[in-house]
């Protein structure tokens, strides 16, 4: 890790407000444009490249908690990413009673160094909700409008897929997909008799190389733990350190910004951060501000920039800055295959993530809830690690015996050594990730009494999820079981009902959560205009999936990378034409 | 091995395989044992993590005693074979001692459980758990090995042993021999070629036909990819 603290002499003409997919894509695009860029980032400098940086390819045994989560790192202890849910001396709240789990990652790249690279385009129905069904509001811009850049973002940073020619689910620039594994093969032909359609997975990792910069998949399933020869996309290796060796870009690491500075005008004039090297406060002026720290840290930061000039923050006068917030709905069920006990081995490691998906496939004015969710697929020979054998008291009783009798769960011994290694490789798993529709009434804002370690005041949330998610996570349910059952599977644990919503994930889990400074030409019922600039301060701009009007069921970071292409075109429009 | 390096090698495909490796130093090939005892996880960590792994190294949980009986269980529940070690063999006992800091909400059950042990022991054959014979250790273990079967008294030490048998299939599933056991043949960079024919054929399975032209062919994995204004792969 590398400490950067500069003087507060420094100006830019653009200060960009985190590193992750938004913050990233500017700080590429920016820079290029001849623009000096100072990138502000509240975790450490990261590169998987470096020998003392790797996690990529190292055993359990390497970890002596033998790979299992933590506090900082929840999704296991070589998970590239850092932060996790709970982060010490940065804490937020909740209201009411109400549920939001808020996942951060303070590292340069930010949680593209989590993310499972799903890499999907939003569809042309996609902006237009509103329109369809009714609910919600329809976006500014239409698929149209992002399309160049979906297309630019492909060709830039490699994504695998196959041309389906579905209308709602945008055809890219395809690097070849991998084969299937074999636990696909058997969920597909459960989805088949379910008239469920499974296709290749659009992920991005280079399957093919894109350019001379960035090595080719080895395929050793372990992208979450960041790539050491950049086969895969994090914002860190593809943009932020690209950006750096080219142009002018400065990278402020470990530092937490608490407010945009403004003049009498209001217009932004740069940053006031804390180091949390030396926790003193510094500043740094620019021309233009770019936040990319999230869609909540974002609005945190401009609820938080409160002057004379705007008493209530920035883009805080209309009531609208927190709201919307909204995550993907998800839930999930899992089965075992016997026909998979005792499989053959071969490394079946693959990329890290699926090689085939469902994409959203029926029509909403047939079903009792609106808007429509992907399917997600896992399985497979998975490397062994902390939790292999685990719950043998209830997985035993899949296995038979010599007289073909269900075998008694729990055990030990030589048996037991024998049946870990007979049921392994032989579960599978189905996540459903869905649109909800997004609501006034879930919000963020800040907490009047509590602030984090640094002195500023954090967010609360209040969230609650209505029917319409609900019910679209019992179709998952149905959906999950019909699909196991026809692929030989035998379904794991309750079916989930009522008592637990369908097992619906708390609002945050899925960690695709948007909307909190939306987009819209009425500046009475939005935050940002259609290029992402604040109404009422035009040198802001937010870059992450703050933005979004409304979160389809794609994962968001391709559509933010597009959004984030587009705006700091537009800055550098705007700059050129002496506008901003 | 700098990354340019590791990129010629990946190019190139199978020459890849043993070298990547290779800036591990012997050290890092370390028995478990002995790995869990030179620090904490290893690779890019922060600063408040280091000091966490070593504070929790430097901790002892578990006492002598406690850690004889564990040596003794840990081997009934995954004992050694023709074809693999013991867990005490690879190092079992002292994952877990990790494992009771690292979670502490382990600990409370897992004390209870190894005192329950005297306290059986004392009940069924008037001495302590560590005097007893391996028939007589077996005889208490079938008590609570088996939920199903287990009479109600028993419920809370069914539940004690389930976490035991969990941590031990954990510590030694995760270990170079519980690797070689299991059969995992991942973790070496390859080239993913699909499913081997003849587990294909096993299963009755093919590819489906409209991927099979799109799909990545092992000898293009070098080939820079470029597309016409349609999206179509042309190079």
């Amino acid at each position: 890790m590398s400490f950067q603290i500069k003087s507060s002499t420094d100006s830019y003409d653009v200060i960009i407000v985190g590193s992750g997919a938004g913050g990233g894509m500017a700080s590429k695009v920016l820079s290029e444009a001849g623009l000096s860029v100072a990138v502000v980032e509240a975790g450490g400098d990261f590169d998987p490249a470096k020998e003392e940086d790797r996690t990529q390819l190292r055993p359990p045994w390497e970890s002596p908690r033998r790979g299992a989560g933590t506090r900082i790192r929840p999704f296991g202890d070589f998970d590239a990413a850092i932060g996790g849910w709970d982060i010490e001396g940065e804490p937020y709240t909740r209201k009411n009673g109400t549920e939001f789990d808020w996942f951060r990652s303070r590292m340069v790249g930010g949680r593209t160094n989590h993310w499972g690279r799903i890499s999907l385009r939003f569809g042309p129905n996609d902006f237009k909700r509103a329109s369809i069904d009714g609910l919600g509001d329809d976006w500014p811009i239409g698929y149209d409008d992002i399309k160049p850049y979906y297309d630019k973002v492909d060709k830039l940073i490699g994504v695998f897929g196959s041309k389906e020619g579905i209308y709602n689910e945008p055809d890219g620039f395809f690097l070849p997909p991998p084969k299937p594994r074999l636990h696909e093969l058997f969920i597909k032909k459960g989805a088949d008799q379910s008239n469920v359609p499974m296709i290749p997975g659009r992920l991005s990792m280079l399957t093919r190389p894109i350019n001379n910069e960035r090595g080719v998949c080895f395929f050793c399933r372990q992208c979450n733990r960041a790539c050491q020869v950049y086969a895969d996309f994090s914002a860190g290796t593809c943009l932020v350190h690209p950006a750096m060796k080219k142009g002018k870009v400065d990278l402020y690491t470990h530092s937490m910004v608490r407010k945009v500075t403004t003049n009498e005008e209001g217009k932004a004039t740069g940053v006031s951060f804390v180091s949390k090297v030396d926790m003193k406060e510094y500043k740094l002026k620019s021309r233009v501000v770019v936040l990319g720290a999230s869609a909540c840290e974002s609005a945190r930061i401009m609820m938080n920039s409160k002057s004379t000039s705007h008493p209530n923050g920035i883009g805080g006068d209309n009531g609208i800055l927190g709201r919307y917030l909204h995550d993907s709905t998800g839930a999930s069920r899992s089965g075992i295959v016997p026909a998979l006990f005792g499989r053959d081995r071969y490394n079946e490691d693959g990329v890290g993530g699926m090689h085939m998906y469902t994409p959203w496939w029926l029509d909403n004015k047939k079903l009792d809830f609106a808007r429509g969710y992907h399917i997600e697929y896992s399985g497979g020979m998975s490397q062994p690690g902390y939790g292999e054998g685990s719950g043998m008291d209830a997985m035993r009783k899949y296995l038979k015996d010599e007289f073909g009798n269900p075998k008694e769960g729990g055990g030990y011994g030589e048996g037991l050594k024998k049946d870990v290694r007979e049921l392994y490789g032989a579960r599978i798993g189905l996540a459903g990730r869905g649109e909800s529709v997004p609501r006034y009434d879930n919000y963020c804002e800040i907490d009047p009494n509590t602030v984090d370690k640094y002195g500023i005041p954090v967010l609360r949330f209040h969230y609650n999820w209505t029917d319409q998610e609900i019910k679209q996570a019992k179709h998952m349910q149905d959906t999950f079981e019909e699909i196991l059952t026809n692929a030989g599977a035998i379904p794991l644990g309750k079916k989930q009902g009522p008592e637990t919503n369908y097992g619906l994930a708390a609002p945050g889990r899925i960690i695709h959560e948007v909307g909190t400074v939306r987009m819209g030409n009425d500046p009475k019922t939005s935050v940002l205009n259609s290029n992402c600039q604040a109404h009422t301060c035009n040198n802001l701009f937010v870059v992450d999936a703050g933005s979004f009007v409304s979160q389809a069921d794609k994962n968001p970071t391709w559509t933010i990378l597009a959004l984030s292409w587009r705006t700091s075109d537009y800055i550098v429009d705007q700059l050129n034409k002496k506008n901003i | 091995m700098n990354r340019r390096e590791n990129l010629k090698l990946l190019f190139t495909g199978s020459v890849g395989t043993g070298l990547l490796l290779t800036g591990c130093g012997p050290e890092e090939q370390a028995l478990p044992e002995n790995a869990l005892l030179a620090g904490g996880t290893k690779g890019y960590r922060t600063e408040e993590e280091r000091k966490r792994d070593q504070e929790l190294l430097s901790e002892t949980f578990f006492t002598e005693e406690e850690i004889k009986k564990l040596n003794i269980l840990v081997d009934i529940i995954i004992p050694k074979d023709s074809e693999s070690p013991s867990a005490t063999e690879v190092g079992v006992p002292e994952f877990m001692e990790f494992i009771m800091k690292d979670m502490p909400n382990n600990q409370t059950p897992m004390r209870g459980g190894l005192m329950w042990l005297d306290y059986e022991a004392d009940e069924k054959f008037g001495k302590p758990f560590l005097e007893l014979s391996n028939d007589q250790v077996i005889e208490i273990v079938e008590l609570v090995a088996w939920p199903e079967r287990a009479s109600p008294e028993y419920q809370g030490a069914v539940k004690w042993f389930n976490m035991l048998r969990n941590l031990t299939c954990s510590g030694y599933f995760s270990t170079e021999a519980g690797w070689k056991y299991i059969g995992y043949k991942g973790n070496q960079p390859n080239v993913w070629d699909g499913v081997p024919q003849e587990v294909m054929d096993k299963h009755g399975f093919s590819l489906p036909e409209k991927y099979i032209p799109i799909y990545l062919k092992p000898e293009q994995r070098g080939v820079v990819a470029t597309w016409d204004d349609e999206g179509n792969l042309i190079g």
